[in-house]
């Protein structure tokens, strides 16, 4: 079974400025790539295509929803808080593989048909994005498997 | 001015969308791929289309590439700094920033722009 799923809880945590600041942050990254590239040309403009803009209000939102979760049952959530920014970020991580993969697909086909750039580009992050999140998941459940016998043994040596 | 207002509502627009899908998928590891969508470079891009040509946007994508290698290695500083360094998450995704700078000029001039 797939682990994936989706779940309608985060928005209703979700305040209605978080979503402002969202779409405004959205907004004001790609004004800014556009001065960008109008003052320093395609290439460096093309550079700021990856900033990570929205990733820093995505983060702060996140450990923001924890913490604020965590109080709600009367604990200190902040320490919570932070590791679900950082698993969101070591998801980021692995989404960035994508974001290369579409990168490459979009420059290799956008001379030969715009349409199919965009949807060739963007099936390729999607499924490069959830290859490399599956690797991961795997590797991750392997690796820690291998470490529980390591640790078993070394118990059952020292008795 | 009307060019940067459209710039505005479409990035907003589809920046907001990757965003809230993210937030809709479940676990938080596997949303966080969302984090790291190309949500700016299709609108972006979209935009240069219409406005430069097909040869335009295929340039900026070719930097991109370097953008992205910087995204990964800003993605896994901000995590170790939130486990290592116990920083709150607005401060370790905008120090975080100079990482990506120095990682994305420095492939950049490594590669001569040649990425």
């Amino acid at each position: 079974m797939s682990p994936i799923r989706f779940s309608a809880s985060s928005l209703k945590e979700g305040r209605w400025y978080e979503y402002l600041i969202r779409f405004a942050l959205g907004g004001a990254a790609t004004v800014f790539t556009g001065l960008v590239s109008s003052h320093y040309g395609a290439f460096i403009g093309g550079l700021f295509l990856a900033l990570p803009a929205i990733f820093c209000a995505s983060a702060t939102l996140i450990e923001k929803h924890e913490i604020r979760r965590k109080r709600e049952a009367g604990l200190v959530g902040e320490r919570r808080g932070q590791m679900a920014a950082a698993v969101d970020s070591a998801g980021a991580a692995l989404g960035a593989i994508g974001m290369l993969t579409f990168a490459i697909v979009f420059s290799l086909t956008v001379e030969t048909s715009v349409a199919t750039a965009f949807l060739a580009a963007s099936f390729a992050w999607l499924a490069v994005s959830i290859a490399a999140w599956h690797i991961r998941r795997k590797t991750r459940s392997v690796w820690r498997v291998r470490t529980e016998q390591a640790s078993g043994s070394e118990i059952r040596r020292s008795r | 001015m009307t060019e940067y207002v459209i710039r505005f509502l479409v990035g907003g627009a589809v920046v907001s969308a990757f965003a809230m899908l993210g937030d809709l998928l479940r676990p938080k590891s596997f949303a966080g791929l969302f984090g790291a969508a190309p949500s700016v470079a299709i609108a972006t891009l979209g935009i240069a289309v219409y406005q430069h040509g097909a040869g335009y946007a295929a340039v900026q994508t070719q930097a991109m590439m370097a953008g992205a290698i910087a995204l990964a290695v800003y993605s896994v500083v901000v995590c170790h700094l939130l486990v290592r360094a116990k920083v709150r998450a607005v401060t370790a995704t905008l120090l975080s920033l100079v990482v990506w700078l120095i990682a994305a000029f420095g492939l950049l001039i490594v590669t001569g722009g040649q990425t």
